[in-house]
């Protein structure tokens, strides 16, 4: 049998370099320490994620980033900074991170409801590294995965948010991660969301960019979410340059009895990777992760995700709607996974697909990894065109081709658009929708419906 | 008013000839009537007429009011005034019937250079048609046709015809599946939009709808023709003697 030796691409061995320069300056002491040069050395036997990796096939991350561009360390703040802060505007608690590092100055510290603890992420690693350093172990779905390795390794900031036992918030918490575009770089983030017994929270991420340089961003968040809570999460990326390279991880530890809902948005997204491992730490809890990814030109929006069933009486809902045209790719990769004890569990997962032309490209990959006996699973993948009887219908009644479409395509995301609750940002949600929907060739102008 | 002049149609994408040379004319103010076997082409003419892309004419002509409806895509031919009640109508989940409803007849506006509708306006026009049709204020929040009756459909068709008001109106076997009660209601609503300046064209194969609706002219249609035409009597009379002295087994 040959041996094979791993050659590093140039990408890996500027990260090694940049890891040996850095590592000393990244927060934490301790047992954070180890947790980075770890995640490090895992990174380094493994290297990029490629396509001859099961879960990366279609994301082939070694060919995407040939250059490791370098860690931003103290991002600037251009004036569109503040001119988008000033128009990101929802009712909530914000708190903001420009280029992955905490910015205070623009965010809700002050005069915080008691129950909510929020810190930056450098900030919790220097007063607590240990107890911070275990939020980073991975899940066991997921100690394979290089990338996030490397936000292990690398993440200097990010949010640390903790809501107390049965705390209920009737505003959202906003994470808003901007980047200033302001010369080609690496953005490494983690935030730490822990929400305490039976509280009640929205958290909604948005991850938006100012700049006209291309970088790439690895962000993490990690929820940790105690018995009986109920979590609504709604991430959206948008307004990225076509060259932007992101990696964004959901990791989500779920308590008994507890709910965690979430719709994560891609529009105007770059190349995209969306991972979610959820488990479900404890019987009788009930999770949904759904989607929406409009993707046009080369945009690529992969949406990988494992619904880890490690308790019974689960329950898993997935429901995926992706729109292409031109020459963007879609994927879907998910599975549910029930371990042999997790009985009664009840999966779900629906992964659907529009191509708008010929150049457009969709996969879908869903698996079932069922070890026990008393389950019901059930998977759905679709990939079409805009339906033919639909838009006649629509055009007899008079409406043009282009506004006919519009409110099909719209009606189609807007399934999952509908599952964010919270008005102001559901409402932010539909506009980045509906603006990707008017840019579409021919689109109606707004208002004429 | 609507003129179909030698109209030979084929399936797009098949040899397959559905109709063979089609004559037909409705004036305004008259009720005409098809009536035919299963697979004679009637279902095939009222799509060819509304502009469903899966056709492909091959020779004749469309007019409506002198206007070439074949140049035109469907939007173009509703605009004119051609409405089309579908036997099935579609349900699409996500749109609401109202916003839909608000889409239509303003594209139909703006089409004929009028100015949008005001929200009370509408809301008023919609209330005041739905109430004639018993159309009740809960299906109207619901998305369009999404988990409606069969009778509820084609209430739906109806309240779209009043409200867009068309010149020309298609009503494809718009009795099939609805009971006596709800066949009364829409026969009612297509009644009221009788008018003068109005023509329907009513495909049926039974001559049930005729009872209610009462036509001026009945055609008989075979093999993609109109192979005889009359009064309203000559639907009692197929009623009893059936199709197969056209040539096709009922």
């Amino acid at each position: 049998m040959a041996i094979i030796t791993p050659l590093k691409t140039a990408a890996e061995q500027q990260l090694v370099e940049q890891f040996a320069n850095i590592k000393a300056e990244l927060p934490g002491a301790g047992a954070m320490r180890k947790v980075r040069e770890d995640a490090f050395a895992g990174f380094e036997a493994k290297g990029l994620p490629h396509r001859r990796l099961e879960s990366w096939r279609y994301t082939d991350l070694r060919n995407l980033v040939r250059e490791a561009m370098p860690l931003v360390r103290r991002p600037t703040r251009p004036q569109a900074i503040a001119d988008r802060l000033a128009l990101q505007t929802i009712a909530g608690r914000r708190f903001v991170t420009i280029d992955g590092v905490f910015s205070a100055d623009d965010s809700d510290l002050t005069g915080l409801p008691e129950g909510i603890r929020a810190r930056s992420l450098a900030e919790a690693l220097t007063e607590s590294p240990d107890e911070v350093a275990a939020a980073f172990t991975a899940p066991e779905v997921a100690r394979d995965d290089s990338a996030l390795m490397l936000n292990a390794a690398f993440a200097q900031d990010g949010v640390v948010i903790e809501i107390a036992d049965g705390i209920e918030l009737d505003q959202p918490i906003v994470l808003l991660a901007l980047g200033t575009g302001a010369s080609e770089a690496s953005i490494v983030s983690r935030s730490l969301v822990k929400i305490g017994a039976g509280a009640k929270v929205t958290v909604v991420e948005l991850q938006e960019s100012v700049g006209a340089a291309p970088v790439q961003i690895n962000h993490a968040t990690s929820f940790v979410i105690g018995e009986g809570a109920q979590v609504e999460h709604v991430r959206m990326v948008s307004r990225q340059r076509a060259e932007t390279v992101q990696v964004q991880s959901l990791l989500v530890e779920l308590g008994g009895h507890a709910a965690f809902d979430s719709v994560a948005v891609a529009v105007n997204c770059g190349v995209l990777r969306q991972q979610s491992f959820l488990r479900y730490g404890g019987e009788h809890s009930r999770a949904a992760l759904r989607g929406i990814n409009l993707l046009r030109k080369q945009e690529h929006s992969d949406v990988t995700l494992v619904m880890d069933h490690a308790a019974a009486h689960g329950e898993s809902r997935e429901l995926f709607k992706t729109i292409i045209e031109g020459e963007g790719t879609g994927v879907f990769q998910g599975k549910v996974v029930v371990r042999p004890h997790s009985q009664k569990t009840d999966g779900s997962m629906k992964s659907h697909a529009l191509l708008l032309n010929d150049g457009a490209t969709m996969f879908n990959k869903p698996e079932l990894e069922i070890f026990a006996d008393d389950v019901v699973c059930g998977h759905g993948a679709t990939v079409a065109q805009i339906d033919a009887e639909q838009l006649f219908y629509l055009m007899a009644r008079g409406l043009p081709r282009p506004q006919a479409e519009a409110l099909v395509l719209a009606a189609f995301v807007g399934e999952v658009a509908d599952f964010v609750s919270d008005e102001g940002v559901h409402e932010i949600v539909g506009r980045e929708i509906d603006c990707w929907l008017g840019q579409r060739e021919g689109a109606p102008k707004p208002g004429v419906a | 008013m609507l003129e179909i002049r030698n109209l030979v149609v084929k399936i797009a994408d098949e040899d397959k000839q559905i109709l063979n040379g089609l004559n037909l004319t409705v004036n305004a103010g008259e009720v005409a009537a098809i009536m035919g076997p299963n697979g004679s082409g009637k279902s095939t003419l009222s799509y060819v007429i509304a502009g469903k892309e899966d056709y492909e004419v091959l020779d004749g002509e469309i007019l409506l009011n002198g206007e070439n409806l074949l140049e035109m895509e469907a939007d173009a031919r509703a605009a004119a005034g051609i409405f089309l009640a579908f036997q099935y109508p579609l349900e699409i989940p996500g749109v609401a019937t109202m916003t839909f409803l608000k889409a239509a007849m303003n594209a139909q506006r703006k089409a004929r250079g009028e100015a949008e509708l005001l929200t009370p306006d509408f809301i008023k026009q919609v209330n005041g048609a739905a109430d004639k049709l018993g159309i009740d204020r809960e299906m109207l929040r619901r998305p369009l046709n999404v988990g409606f009756s069969g009778g509820e459909k084609k209430r739906m068709e109806i309240l779209q015809m009043a409200l867009l008001s068309p010149s020309m109106c298609i009503l494809d076997e718009t009795d099939s599946g609805l009971d006596i009660d709800a066949l009364r209601i829409v026969a009612e609503g297509v009644n009221a939009l009788r008018a003068q300046n109005r023509g329907f064209l009513v495909i049926t194969h039974y001559q049930r709808l005729l009872d209610h609706i009462v036509p001026d002219t009945v055609h008989v249609m075979s093999k993609g023709r109109i192979v005889r035409t009359g009064g309203k009597e000559l639907a009692l009379e197929l009623e009893k003697s059936g199709y197969a002295s056209y040539g096709e087994a009922a």
